[in-house]
């Protein structure tokens, strides 16, 4: 089988990341936001995968099995904190909590 | 017993601490038999321990308590030392300091802050027997800042009126100058013998130091200059007279009788090193020749009966100094007890004048006081008759032995002797005059005395200081151990006989001015010469002017100046240009997320450009 050749992959995930990036930059609806960081979340796991083949260690599976779960936690604890957030603004634009400035 | 040397500051400490701790809560009288007890305790140890000392035959003793200190080769022990010179200070402080007390029973009896005033005098004494018993030099620096501190606390005592809290500071000031150089003698000293303890210091200077060593004349010159402070002698006698704040009974027992006498034990108790700078010595001569000259001016002039003592104690301290500076230190040990006698017994009479009349201290506005005031009248006669030298009484044993040995040293010994007998002219004058317009006379008070003020309390310590004013001449002092003996210098009698009718003539001038009017003071003061002089005397001399003047004002000014503070802009400024970064970084901080993440996005681009780049 033709493997993919690793700038492929590398340029993917690199795209990934950027569109996760902007979504993060511009999305108001912090479930978006959310969303958006998920997104930047797979590309590096994506990164580490293509890597991983591409030199035929186990490492990379290992780190992306590890982003999954910190990616599954993170979700856990965002959702929490959105949940709260609704019911105390009533609200999910993320600009309303921009309480703490200087 | 002579080993329980240790107990006699320990029994005012002690004092002092009940007195302290319990804040004034325990009644008058406790505080009294507290206060005066335990300096009555000390006494009658010091007085068991001096008879043991002198029947021993031994020319010193030593107790070694602890070492206060030990750095170095440096350990100034707390130790105390005895010997002639001490005993006779420690029975002087333990014993008029006493019946001071005793009398302050009675004299401070309204006063609210009674407990208070106690818990000073006592730490005074305490301190005040540091100081003469210490074997160190550091020991008897700790008394002598410690008197320092009393008398700053007692002058400052009535502290509502600011007066008397100026007064007090300019006490502490003034005398703090003449510390700061005896601080700087013991300084020299160590780094040069290596040792403070008194002894060992002195024997190392007489075999390092030849006579008129550079070293000998620094240090000693440094160690005057903390003795004019204390004993208020020129150029630093301008806190005395102000001293009068206080209560009666402390200018009795600190500013006559004790502390400012303590100029005068440093130098005797240092006279070794004196001797090794005969310039120096010859210079606390002149010091004490001018001192006593220009106070006894300026008593003349004086109308305030506490101001008129204080002024003839610097005068008497004056003749100490003479004494001192002519090399006759037992003469001048000898003047220091007499004076202690006799002019706390003057002081704590005009305390009684003053209260029978209910605060009054102006002498012009007493008069015809003879019959209605018995116990200071006699107070007061014998007082001065002691105070001028009259014949048989303590002043004119001591005095006597100044002049004689002031006229036997070559030199300037003849203007010692002449300046002298013109002081003891003074005195007469200043003396008689005070005693003339306060007990004859016509009565000038605003509130004429109903009866004397005083009960047992208060006259028995007077008529026993009469009987010591009248007879401490006879007393025999044990010092000739301490300074070797002199040999014994003689006048011939017709000298002798004037040196007595001078004072005699000062006392006649007095008798014709103020008692029976012969002259007229109006008439004297008619010229606007004798005007003027009255001003300047009047104004001691207008060193408190000259001091203003070249001292206080340019620190005022200098402090005016600086209000701004020139030194603290460089920290200000520092405290400005990290407000001004804050002001700017904090606008950064807008609370918005996304603004965080684009930085953190910017940054991480930026980090990694230059990484790519390099």
């Amino acid at each position: 089988m033709e493997s993919i050749p690793v700038e492929h992959g590398l340029i993917l995930a690199a795209i990934l990341f950027s569109i996760g990036l902007i979504g993060v930059l511009t999305r108001r609806n912090i479930v978006f936001v959310l969303m958006s960081l998920e997104i930047m979340l797979n590309a590096g796991g994506l990164a580490f995968i293509v890597g991983a083949s591409r030199w035929g260690h186990a490492e990379g599976q290992i780190m992306f099995l590890m982003i999954l779960t910190l990616a599954a936690a993170e979700v856990a604890v965002g959702l929490g904190l959105i949940i709260q957030m609704f019911r105390r603004y009533k609200t999910v634009d993320i600009n309303v909590l921009s309480e703490m400035k200087g | 017993m002579q080993d329980l040397i240790w107990l006699l500051p320990t029994y005012p400490v002690l004092g002092f601490f009940v007195l302290v701790l319990t804040a004034g809560r325990l009644p008058k009288n406790i505080v009294a038999i507290i206060g005066a007890g335990s300096v009555g305790l000390s006494f009658f140890t010091a007085v068991i321990i001096a008879t043991q000392f002198l029947s021993s035959g031994e020319n010193y003793f030593i107790k070694e308590v602890w070492t206060w200190m030990a750095v170095g080769n440096f350990s100034p022990g707390f130790n105390f030392y005895l010997d002639g010179l001490s005993l006779v200070m420690m029975l002087v402080i333990t014993g008029v300091g006493f019946l001071i007390h005793l009398y302050a029973t009675g004299y401070m009896a309204d006063d609210p802050s009674y407990s208070r005033f106690f818990s000073y005098m006592n730490l005074f004494v305490a301190a005040m027997l540091m100081l003469v018993l210490g074997d160190n030099l550091v020991v008897l620096y700790l008394g002598w800042e410690g008197v320092g501190l009393c008398s700053y606390l007692l002058i400052g005592f009535w502290y509502i009126n600011p007066d008397n809290g100026y007064a007090a500071r300019k006490a502490f000031v003034v005398t703090r100058v003449g510390d700061t150089a005896m601080a700087l003698g013991l300084f020299l000293l160590f780094t040069e013998l290596d040792t403070l303890n008194i002894q060992d210091m002195l024997y190392a200077a007489e075999s390092e130091w030849e006579v008129g060593n550079d070293l000998a004349v620094a240090a000693a010159l440094l160690l005057l200059g903390g003795a004019v402070g204390k004993s208020a002698q020129l150029p630093l006698q301008t806190w005395l007279p102000d001293a009068m704040a206080g209560p009666t009974p402390i200018s009795a027992l600190i500013h006559a009788a004790t502390m400012v006498t303590a100029g005068v034990y440093l130098i005797a108790r240092t006279h070794i090193l004196f001797e090794l700078a005969p310039s120096v010595q010859e210079l606390v001569g002149w010091v004490g020749l001018i001192t006593l000259l220009m106070a006894g001016f300026i008593a003349l002039t004086q109308s305030d009966i506490k101001r008129i003592l204080a002024f003839s104690t610097m005068s008497q301290i004056g003749y100490m100094f003479l004494a001192l500076g002519v090399g006759a230190w037992s003469a001048g040990i000898f003047h220091l007890m007499t004076h202690a006698f006799f002019k706390a017994l003057l002081f704590l009479a005009s305390g009684t004048v003053i209260l029978s009349l209910h605060h009054e201290q102006n002498i012009f506005k007493m008069g015809a006081l003879r019959q209605k005031l018995p116990v200071s009248f006699f107070s007061f006669l014998i007082g001065s008759l002691a105070l001028t030298a009259f014949p048989y009484t303590s002043g004119y044993f001591s005095k006597d032995e100044i002049l004689i040995a002031a006229h036997g040293l070559e030199g300037p010994g003849i203007i010692f002797f002449y300046g002298g007998v013109l002081g003891a002219f003074l005195t007469g004058i200043y003396t008689f005059r005070l005693f003339f317009i306060v007990f004859f006379g016509d009565s000038n008070a605003a509130h004429p005395p109903e009866k004397e003020y005083g009960g047992w309390n208060m006259n028995g310590p007077l008529i026993l200081l009469m009987i010591l004013s009248l007879v401490g001449g006879f007393i025999a002092v044990p010092l000739d151990p301490v300074f070797g003996h002199h040999e014994e210098h003689h006048v011939s009698g017709l000298l002798h006989g004037f040196m007595i009718a001078v004072p005699l003539v000062g006392i006649a001038i007095s008798f014709l001015f103020f008692y029976t009017k012969t002259f007229s003071v109006e008439k004297l003061m008619s010229n606007t010469f004798a005007q003027t002089l009255h001003k300047f005397w009047n104004n001691g001399w207008g060193f408190d002017w000259l001091y203003d003047r070249f001292i206080v004002f340019p620190f005022l000014w200098l402090a005016r100046i600086n209000r701004a503070d020139i030194v603290d802009g460089f920290y200000t400024l520092i405290v400005e240009i990290s407000r001004t970064a804050n002001v700017m970084i904090v606008k950064t901080q807008t609370g918005y997320l996304r603004w965080y993440a684009l930085s953190i996005a910017a940054g991480l681009l930026l980090l990694i450009t230059i990484g790519v780049l390099l």
